[in-house]
């Protein structure tokens, strides 16, 4: 995963609440089973609409998308993160995400942003009265600047942590593995194992 | 969840049913307090994989030479992609067919038991591991998968995860998490006959909404949860993440154990004594405190139906199609702009008069034995809407032997209903089974999201009560329109 520090990329307004998973990639494109090249299936759907942002320039090479609330519910599945990643997205601004579709993108180096929908919607007239406009994600600061708006955004210190150091989730619990191995011992021999299987 | 100081100074205090169960788990505390807490890592009891979540956790795991911890602390199934007709021939899309191989490469590759299409152990993921036992009470149980909440109905913490978790808990069999808040759902009183499991959640979510259990754990109680069986339990649980919270749990009590007791992986002997003492001791404490508490009175409900295009879109049957107006704030009058327009449906129309083409009972949410009982109760001797396809998708190979063995089959094929075999299917069509442009449906699974059962369809989502009753009358019904119009027709 690569280090985040700061980004300053093209700004996309997507002046929707409720962006749910099956816009942000529909079930059809779950059958891959890469781990890169989801670029076509972001927002699949909405794209067949010629007026759609993401086909009007300069919007069509954003880095940075700016959307209404609740953004990433509905399912668990990581595809949206990659799909937004894969088309070129460094950060998310929304302010307040799904909480599994905020853990994905922590995990994968897309900055999931919390900012105030107030601060959301000077950004989005920055965008339409100046397309092109950059938005500038600082994670040192925790800031996003867009034209004259600056506003501070919501994101927990691990993550951050995390994202600005660019670490591998797996080989920083396997530093505990002696923990692990400890805790396991100690399990209730009643818990259940699937193996050796048993069936009706 | 040690997020008070009091919880873990004092481990004497009362403590809710999600904090025991975290507590149990925690590996590795989490180190500081409040926003700045790093997250606590947490031990696995039970991981279940799919086919759909799972390629590229495994691809992960190879390319850094990595083996899964526990596989016997793992079960795979296909589910999301598996025909429900013909299954003895081979997959005709070839990107369906290529994952489902690669599950089954993988699950050789890394030695997990897994039930394949044909097998009488395959089904749904959350319909399987309760089946099979191996969902108990106390455990922690992830799946990459969002409707993984289902088995927090046996007082497990279950969540769904993302694909980097599944790699994480496969490598690790842990995973770093940070607290989540508790919620309460309090349900006082006693179901009115139709009514069921499925309309208590559908108007929790209608009160809450898609949002309000964000960051909770939603722990479901009172009289009205009590009384309900394991199966409908599981329906309240599997919907939490439609009201935003990543699990929803129920206390285990005697009605849980004696779903448990005797299922292929139920402890035996003496564990079985050790398990029920453990799982009694489990239940939320006298005093504990809740971070928030939600009332619904189980005595007023009736069928509940949505009308939009996300799960919080609901009224009861006997209501009309709000009109945006209703709203008052403007986002959730833009969104009902929209889903209006989507579904086709005007302001005032009575939910009564919207006719449907297609009756999909089937999905997590109600696929069980006992959701094929009802609906075929319903059903037994009545004719079905000429205009109506009715599709009965078993949750797991098992639960459709055990329809067949109670003749519930034969009840659906005289109807006119097509009695398919078990997996996802129409819940969200990544299978043939999918909406038509434009098709609405009464669909007892649990997302009415623009597109989810075929690009343009329209769903609305009900009880397997109100889908048999739809089917019998074509338009969104419960029985109680049965012997209505029935009456009605023997007069004229
Ligand atoms: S039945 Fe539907 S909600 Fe349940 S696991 Fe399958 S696709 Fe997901």
């Amino acid at each position: 995963m690569e280090p985040f520090a700061r980004h300053a990329g093209i700004g996309v307004p997507l002046k929707q609440s409720n962006v749910d998973t099956d816009q942000i990639i529909p079930a059809v494109y779950l059958k891959r089973i890469t781990r890169t090249g989801f670029e076509d299936a972001l927002f699949a759907g909405w794209r067949k609409d010629p007026d759609f942002v993401l086909n009007r320039e300069p919007y069509s090479s954003g880095s940075v998308l700016v959307a209404g609330p609740d953004f990433g519910t509905g399912s668990s599945r990581e595809h949206a993160v990659w799909a937004l990643k894969d088309y070129g997205f460094k950060a998310v601004l929304s302010a307040r995400f799904a909480d599994i579709f905020r853990g994905n993108a922590g995990k994968q180096g897309l900055v999931a942003a919390e900012v105030d929908q107030q601060d959301i919607e000077l950004i989005w007239k920055e965008l339409e009265n100046h397309p092109g406009t950059e938005v500038i994600v600082d994670l040192q600061g925790r800031t996003v600047t867009c034209g004259a708006v600056t506003a501070g955004f919501q994101l927990d210190d691990y993550t951050r942590w995390r994202l600005m150091e660019g670490l591998d989730d797996i080989g920083l619990t396997l530093r505990t593995e002696a923990e692990i191995s400890a805790f396991e011992a100690a399990r209730p021999p009643f818990k259940p194992a699937t193996l050796p299987a048993r069936t009706a | 969840m040690a997020d008070t100081p009091e919880s873990t100074v004092n481990p004497a205090a009362p403590r809710t049913l999600a904090e025991k169960v975290w507590q149990d788990h925690v590996v590795v505390p989490g180190e500081g307090a409040g926003e700045a807490q790093t997250p606590d890592l947490l031990y696995i009891d039970l991981h279940l994989v799919h086919e759909v979540t799972s390629p590229q956790a495994f691809e992960g795991l190879r390319l850094a030479g990595r083996p899964v911890r526990r596989p016997d602390l793992t079960i795979a199934t296909e589910d999301h992609n598996t025909p429900t007709l013909e299954i003895d021939k081979p997959i005709a899309d070839p990107v369906s067919a290529k994952q489902i191989q690669t599950l089954r490469d993988n699950a050789r590759e890394f030695g997990i038991r897994l039930h394949s299409l044909g097998d009488a152990e395959q089904g749904i993921v959350h319909v399987v591991g309760p089946q099979l036992g191996l969902t108990q009470p106390g455990m922690t149980v992830v799946c990459g998968d969002s409707h993984t909440s289902t088995h927090g109905a046996f007082g497990a913490l279950a969540f769904g995860i993302g694909t980097s978790e599944v790699e994480h808990v496969l490598a690790t069999q842990t995973l770093p998490l940070k607290p989540f808040k508790t919620m309460a759902i309090n349900v006082e009183g006693t179901l009115r006959d139709g009514v069921t499991a499925k309309d208590i959640i559908l108007a929790v979510i209608a009160k809450i909404g898609t949002g309000g259990g964000q960051g909770y754990v939603l722990e479901y109680r009172g009289s009205a949860i009590r009384s309900l069986s394991m199966d409908a339990r599981m329906t309240i649980c599997n919907m939490s993440i439609e009201a935003g919270a990543r699990a929803g749990m129920i206390a285990p009590d005697e009605t849980t154990f004696e779903y448990i007791k005797d299922r292929p992986h139920a402890p035996q002997g003496q564990d079985w004594d050790a398990a029920v003492r453990y799982w009694s001791s489990l239940p939320t404490d006298e005093g504990a405190s809740f971070d928030a508490e939600v009332f619904l009175d189980a005595d007023a409900l009736e069928p509940f139906v949505t009308w939009g295009t996300n799960p919080g879109q609901g009224v009861s049957l006997s209501d009309t199609v709000p009109s945006p107006e209703q709203f008052d704030d403007p986002n959730a009058q833009a969104a009902a702009q929209r889903a209006l327009e989507y579904m086709d449906l005007a302001p005032g129309t009575p939910m009564k008069d919207i006719r449907v083409d297609t009756v999909f009972l089937g999905s997590c949410t109600n696929s069980r034995i006992e959701d094929l009982r009802t609906a075929a109760s319903i059903i037994q001797g009545q004719a079905k809407d000429e205009d109506v396809r009715m599709i009965v998708v078993p949750g797991s190979a098992r639960v459709r032997l055990q329809a067949e063995a109670e003749g519930l089959d034969r009840v659906f094929k005289d109807f006119g209903a097509e009695w398919r075999f078990a997996g996802c299917s129409m819940c969200l069509g990544m299978n043939p089974d999918q909406l038509a442009p434009g098709e609405r449906c009464a669909s007892t699974s649990n997302r009415n999201f623009e597109g989810r059962q075929g690009k343009g369809g329209r769903t609305h989502l009900v009880s397997p009560v109100v889908a048999a009753a739809t089917a019998i009358r074509g338009t969104l019904s419960s029985p109680s329109d049965l012997t209505a119009g029935q009456s009605q027709f023997q007069e004229a």
